[in-house]
Parts: structure tokens; C-alpha cells; sequence
């Protein structure tokens, strides 16, 4: 589907983009807090297993905690420095989890500590998928899922077109924004690893057209050799939402519970692929990430490489907000993003924004809620192509069932359109939320 | 350094909505149906602007009494009393006796909206609930028409409008018949011209139908109405009339007086239109206009009555959840896409 040459999705929406403030500010380097505290679950899957204990001196970069099975990834230190505890921490779900607390060393150079290197010219493909996890690399848009399962095709299937992710469509963020800017060439070497595991023959670059700066800098840079295009995508929110960028670059479909692989493409974060471009060669792991922090609490709004395990309460006072003004603080977009009950949760790998509202921005959304007046504006806003409106009505009453079986409420991503255009302010991607655990807590019991 | 110890609020996502309220939207409808408004007191003088004021009135009164009874807040600023009222008082003869004004305002309320549970959840335009009321009701009264543009009318009042309840009303002038009338009853066109500009007798806000299209157009391009359901509506209007005059032009009148007569434009643009009582698919608003507009070809044609909005809107309404039923849009990923790349 395109309209005016530039290539999108059908439906959507337009919230403002905000992202000025931040999208001009170099990637800068975030100091270490005084501790830091690295959770072992940062990745969707089973908890990382602790190999050092309390008291241990390691240096940066070094392996802190090694995968259980598959569905998990390692943990490497963000700063040399000495293990105080290994004890549980508050995490973003409300949960506890288990945490390695370190403290760094004031005087340390900080070197990061190279391990085994992993040559792209050598390397096998079980190989490059190992180094992956071993990096522990997961999908750095915000999902968090380990890059290593969702590269490894399942037997029978096979992969034409690698996507890489530049929408960025979420507000406030520029993240996706400066890497494509400052670390192309990480991202180039990424793509020659990924192209290498995953078969494909061609690699598209999507990018929102709000950033044709950066578009224009991968098309100059871009290596002759690489079967790469960039290619440009109307500003539209979720354009970045995997699907909806299948739909957008190649129109595809991913069935109805199915994945990517199913129609012969695979979608994988541009942050990510830099991530492998510079971590792989070194034999290097994740001990950072580069994060927007903004909204209008935020004093020095900017994009910080900040160390895993930084807390929320250090990392403000560190930019600096306005106390007696600050109102909320969600990690990721505002659209999707996550509000935290407490700044004592640390950052993650799955941790792209940092956005902090002050009373005003929070105010916004303290409005009187009404009936649904049928209007149908969620259902031109939805990107699924689901009617928010009828199942926000079947979740007052209770109709889990006939919601999902219906309706299809498990093809709801929690995009967040439909609340956002909603003039009843109704929340339905809340009531989705909750309506969607009930369909699975009742599938699961049987 | 101090330590940063804010209680933070907690909310889910979205962290941002569009600014787009239900306030909003109603107090913009009412922006919109001002110029047709403004037309008809210009046309009917005090007499138009009694009867608006009393409908408006009793609507709002009717609202907030039933919110009372149903122990809820009022729900008076959301502005939908004041459309509601606004839009069934603009159905009305002018010269309408003001007591059957109100009570009308007050059906139109209680019987076609809260009983149902209030804005959102009634299944029939509850202005046109109320219209259907009187009709039936007053038959003689709902059809008696006072003359457009007369001299004394920002003099005088009409001897009817003040009529006592249950006493029969007495009018000083009679403009006669619609155009709908003449031409149903004796064959007389009127041009359209005249129809189209609301030089012509009718119900108050009936009369142009260049200003209700405007205040349409007004609300499409700011988002607030679906342009889906009045194209429609018009479309099967006019396609209907003009193959009809094709066939016979001395029974049939052509498709420019069909569209710009009666309450066709009132009804097409800001009754068919109302978000609760019609389909919230894009293929079940097309199916819902057409559905209107064949009716009101039909009902004006070989009806009993010179006018069919009124009943074809209402049946509309009725089978508007059964559209909805059957054109649900095709969910991303349930069937294969069309076109790859």
C-alpha cells in the first residue's frame, strides 16, 4: 500500500512526534551509578543463571550470568567493580526478580574485556547463533525477545527478505534514530552477520521519513556489495510494529498466531543489528544500551549510552527533573511504553526510552470517561483491522470467550491506537489486557 | 545530591490521547446545524425561535430528570441533550403548538434515549423517536404549515404556537402544502432552486439544504461524522429518482427536487449520520445509507404520507446491528492478502 510514493500500512494514527527535542543530541556516554543492579530476567524467557558470587571482583564486559536452556541469553557486567549480593530487585512487571548488585570501582579505566571473537568470514551458522546468545543480544526495540530464537529458522522454513527496523514510529524516542546516524558501519557488519544465518538473499532498511537524515546517511554509506535498499515509510504510528512493516515493505500477512517466518521474512531491530555488528567481532556482551531520555520533566533531555543495571532514581537525578513537578515516568514510547511504580527499577536491555511527564503532560490524560457513541474511530485507527469498539463492549460484560473467539482478541497487540483516538476515553487496550489474560488463564486450565 | 523520592502515578498505556473528546464533537455539531438553525429563524421569525428554544429546553430538562432518577451525574455537559434537542425541534412545523413541543422533548429524551441506559445505548434516533411521537400523536397539527418569509413574522406570533394543551390550535396563515405535498397530491413542482436555497415552506430547519450540507461539510473535514452515510443516502436518492423520472416523468419527479425536498438533506447529513444508531463498519455505513435512501424513494413514491425520512431512518436504525453484524472487516492475517511484493 502506498500513497504518494512513500509506502505504509492501512490504518493507523498521528499522535505528535516529539521528537525534536532529543533527535539533534549526539549519543553521549552516562556515568556509572554508585550501584548498579543487573536483573537476570531482562529478556522474554527463563532467568539467567548467576556464575559469580557475592564478594567477586569482575572487570566490564565480563560474563556475569550464563542461559538456562533456550529461551535465555547471558548477562555480562556493566562496569568493573565488586559483586556486593546477589538478591532480588523490583522489576517494571511489579514483580521481584533475582539481581546481581554491583558496585564499581571508583578509580577503574573501565576497559570492557574482550572474549572470544567471532569471525564473520569463518563462523558457521550454529556458530553465529551461539555468539548472539552468548552476547546476549535480545531485540532491542523494546520487546526483548533473544535474537538468537528468532533467527533460528524452523526446520522447512527459509527466509527471503531480512527487514531491518528503522520506523521508530513511537513519540519522543530517537534512539533507532542516532544509532542509524552514528553506527553504521556496526549496523552494515550486523546485516552481513544476520544475512549469513538467516539465508536471505536482499535486505530492506524501512525507515519513517521523519528521519531522512538518517536514511540519507545508511544510502551514503551503504557498502556496494550488501543486497541492501533503504527505503522510506510514511509517519504513521505503528509503522514500526513488525506486521505492520511485513505489510508495508513486502505486503505480507503474518497469519493470525503465526510468525514472520511463515511468509518468508524476518524483522529484526536496527539497534539490534548494530548491537551484533559491534559486539560479535570483540566477542564482546551487552553492557549498555543507547536510550532516549526526555518528556518535559526532564532537564537535560538527550541519548545516553547508559549502563545495564542503572537506576531509574540515579539516571534522573542525573539529567535532572523538576521534583515538585514530576507526575509519571514510563519506560519505552508513550504509547506503549510501561508506567513504573518505583525508581529503584534499574534499566534494561529492553529498555528504549526513559520519559518522564510532569503534571501538565499527566494531566492530559485525567479526563472524564463516557459511553461508546459508536463513532468508529478505534476501528479506522486499528491496525489489526479489529473493532476496539465491539469488544470494548463485550469486555464490560465479561464475554472473554466470545471476545476472542469472536472478535479475535489475541490478535490485539496492544498497540495502543484505538485508546488514543478514543473521544469516550474509554481504556480499551486495558480492558484487552485484562480480557486477554482471562482467555489464556481459562485455555490453560482447560 | 538529593534524593529524588516523588510518589509517581501509575496509569496504563496510552500515555497520550488525541485531545478529541465527546464534548467536543457534540458542541461542534451544534456549530454545524447553527447556519440552518440561524435560516430558520430568519424564515419563521419569533415563531422558530420559540419552538428551537423550547425543545432545546425540554430535552435538557428531560436529561437531567431522568439522570436524577437514575441516580447518575448530570450528564449535561457532554452537549448531547442540546444536539438532540436542537435536531428534533429543527423537524418540527413552526408553527407547532409550543405545549406539543415540549412534551415531545420530553419523549424524545426519556422514551428514545434513557431508558435505554442513556447516551450511547439507544437504538433509535431518539430526536426522530420523538418527531414519530407527535406525528402520530398530532397528525393534523405535525402537518400544518405556517408561511415562509411573512411579513409580520417578527412582529406577531402565530395564534397556534401559544395554543393551550388539548385545545385546538388556531392558525392565522397557511402556506398550504409543501412541495412534497403539491407534488404528491396535485402534480406541482416546485423549482429546485427554491428547494435548494429554502425559499419554501416545511419544518424549520428542513428548509435549506445548501446550509445543512454545508454544516456537513464543516464536520467532515474536522473528523466528526462519517461522510460515508449521507454520500449514500444521497447517492440512492438521487440514482432511484432519476431512473424513476426516466421511466415516467409525469408521475416521477426528478432527482434534484427528490434530494432537495422534505427532510431528505436534515435527515441525510445530521439524523442518519448519528454515530449510536448507525452501523460502525465502512461497509455496513454504505449498506445503511442505501437502505435509507431506497426506503425514502419508496415511501414518498408509493407511501401513503408525502414524507419517508422520518420512517426510513427509524427502520434504518433497526437493522443497523445486523449490518454491523455481517460486514465485520477483515482482521490482518485471518485470510491471504491480495498483492505481495
Amino acid at each position: 500500500m502506498s500513497l504518494l510514493g512513500l509506502r505504509t500500512f492501512r490504518h493507523g494514527v498521528h499522535p505528535p512526534e516529539a521528537k525534536d527535542e532529543t533527535s539533534g543530541s549526539p549519543i553521549r556516554q552516562f556515568p556509572f551509578a554508585p550501584l548498579l543492579v543487573v536483573p537476570l530476567v531482562q529478556h522474554a524467557g527463563k532467568a539467567s543463571l548467576p556464575v559469580v558470587r557475592a564478594g567477586q571482583e569482575v572487570a566490564r564486559g565480563q560474563r556475569l550470568a550464563v542461559p538456562d536452556g533456550t529461551l535465555s541469553v547471558s548477562m555480562h557486567a556493566p562496569a568493573s567493580g565488586v559483586v556486593r549480593e546477589l538478591a532480588l530487585a523490583p522489576s517494571i512487571g511489579g514483580r521481584m526478580v533475582p539481581a546481581v548488585y554491583l558496585e564499581p570501582h571508583p578509580g577503574s579505566t573501565q576497559e570492557v574485556a574482550d572474549g572470544a571473537p567471532c569471525p564473520l568470514a569463518t563462523a558457521t551458522r550454529e556458530e553465529i547463533l551461539a555468539a548472539i546468545q552468548d552476547a546476549g543480544i535480545v531485540g532491542l526495540g523494546g520487546a526483548a525477545f533473544p535474537t538468537h530464537v528468532k533467527l533460528a529458522i524452523p526446520e522447512g522454513k527459509s527466509v527471503d527478505t531480512l527487514i531491518l527496523n528503522g520506523a521508530e514510529c513511537e513519540p519522543f524516542l530517537t534512539t533507532d534514530h542516532r544509532v542509524m546516524l552514528e553506527q553504521s558501519a556496526d549496523i552494515f557488519t550486523g546485516i552481513r552477520y544476520l544475512l549469513k544465518v538467516t539465508g536471505a538473499q536482499r535486505v530492506i532498511v524501512g525507515v519513517e521519513e521523519n528521519k531522512p537524515d538518517a536514511a540519507a546517511h545508511l544510502r551514503a554509506e551503504l557498502p556496494p556489495d550488501l543486497p541492501a535498499t533503504v527505503e522510506l515509510l510514511r509517519v504513521k504510528y505503528p509503522q514500526g510494529a513488525e506486521k505492520m512493516l511485513i505489510a508495508a515493505l513486502l505486503g505480507r500477512e503474518v497469519p493470525s498466531g503465526g510468525l514472520p517466518v511463515e511468509t518468508r521474512c524476518l524483522v529484526v531491530n536496527v539497534a539490534t543489528a548494530a548491537e551484533i555488528g559491534r559486539l560479535l567481532p570483540h566477542g564482546r556482551g551487552i553492557q549498555e544500551r543507547v536510550i532516549t531520555v526526555g518528556g518535559p520533566a526532564v532537564r537535560r533531555k538527550g541519548n545516553y549510552r547508559i549502563p545495564i543495571g542503572t537506576p531509574l532514581r540515579f539516571l534522573l537525578e542525573h539529567v535532572g527533573v523538576d521534583e515538585a513537578r514530576l507526575e509519571r515516568v514510563f519506560l519505552g514510547g508513550p504509547m506503549m511504553g510501561a508506567a513504573v511504580s518505583s525508581l529503584d527499577i534499574s534499566i534494561t536491555k529492553g529498555t528504549s526510552g526513559v520519559i518522564a511527564f510532569d503534571d501538565a503532560s499527566a494531566a492530559r490524560t485525567h479526563v472524564p470517561v463516557y459511553p461508546c457513541i459508536r463513532c468508529g474511530h478505534c476501528l479506522d485507527a486499528c491496525p489489526m483491522f479489529l473493532n476496539p469498539s465491539q469488544l470494548g463492549l463485550l469486555a464490560r460484560r465479561e464475554e472473554y470467550t466470545r471476545m476472542a473467539e469472536e472478535f479475535h482478541l489475541l490478535d490485539c497487540f496492544e498497540c495502543g491506537s484505538c485508546s488514543f483516538v478514543c473521544p469516550s476515553h474509554i481504556p480499551l487496550v486495558q480492558q484487552f489486557r485484562v480480557a486477554k489474560s482471562m482467555v489464556r488463564k481459562a485455555r490453560a486450565a482447560g | 545530591m538529593s534524593r529524588l523520592a516523588k510518589t509517581l502515578e501509575i496509569r496504563t498505556s496510552p500515555h497520550i490521547v488525541s485531545g478529541y473528546d465527546v464534548d467536543t464533537v457534540m458542541f461542534n455539531v451544534v456549530v454545524a446545524l447553527a447556519p440552518a438553525a440561524a435560516f430558520a429563524l430568519w424564515a419563521f421569525g419569533w415563531a422558530a425561535l420559540l419552538a428551537l428554544g423550547v425543545a432545546i429546553g425540554s430535552c435538557l430538562a428531560a436529561e437531567r430528570a431522568a439522570a436524577r432518577v437514575a441516580g447518575k451525574p448530570s450528564p449535561l455537559g457532554d452537549w448531547s441533550a442540546v444536539v438532540t434537542g436542537l435536531l428534533f425541534g429543527l423537524t418540527l412545523p413552526p408553527g407547532l403548538p409550543l405545549w406539543m413541543v415540549a412534551v415531545g422533548g420530553g419523549i424524545t429524551i426519556v422514551v428514545g434515549k434513557a431508558i435505554f441506559g442513556g447516551l450511547g445505548f439507544n437504538p433509535f434516533n431518539p430526536a426522530l423517536v420523538g418527531r414519530a411521537v407527535l406525528q402520530a400523536a398530532f397528525p393534523v397539527a405535525m402537518t400544518t404549515w405556517i408561511p415562509a418569509f411573512a411579513a409580520e413574522r417578527f412582529r406577531d406570533l402565530p395564534g397556534s404556537l401559544l395554543a393551550l394543551p388539548f385545545a385546538s390550535p388556531s392558525y392565522d396563515a397557511l402556506s398550504g402544502a409543501t412541495p412534497l405535498a403539491a407534488w404528491k397530491f396535485s402534480r406541482q413542482a416546485t423549482e429546485v432552486s427554491d428547494l435548494a436555497f429554502g425559499f419554501v415552506g416545511g419544518s424549520s430547519g428542513e428548509t435549506s439544504g445548501v446550509l445543512i450540507l454545508l454544516g456537513g461539510l464543516y464536520l467532515v473535514a474536522r473528523n466528526m461524522m462519517s461522510w460515508r452515510i449521507p454520500v449514500a443516502v444521497l447517492a440512492a436518492v438521487a440514482t432511484l429518482a432519476a431512473v424513476l423520472h426516466q421511466l415516467d416523468p409525469a408521475r416521477h419527479a426528478g432527482a434534484g427536487f427528490m434530494l432537495f425536498s422534505g427532510g431528505l438533506m436534515l435527515g441525510a447529513v445530521f439524523m442518519a449520520t448519528d454515530p449510536v444508531t448507525s452501523p460502525i463498519t465502512p461497509r455496513g455505513m454504505w449498506l445503511f445509507g442505501a437502505f435509507i435512501g431506497v426506503l425514502v424513494v419508496v415511501i414518498r413514491t408509493w407511501g401513503g404520507m408525502a414524507e419517508g425520512v422520518m420512517y426510513a431512518i427509524l427502520l434504518g436504525n433497526a437493522v443497523a446491528p445486523l449490518l454491523d453484524r455481517v460486514t465485520q472487516p477483515r482482521v490482518y492475517g485471518t485470510s491471504p492478502p491480495k498483492a505481495e511484493r
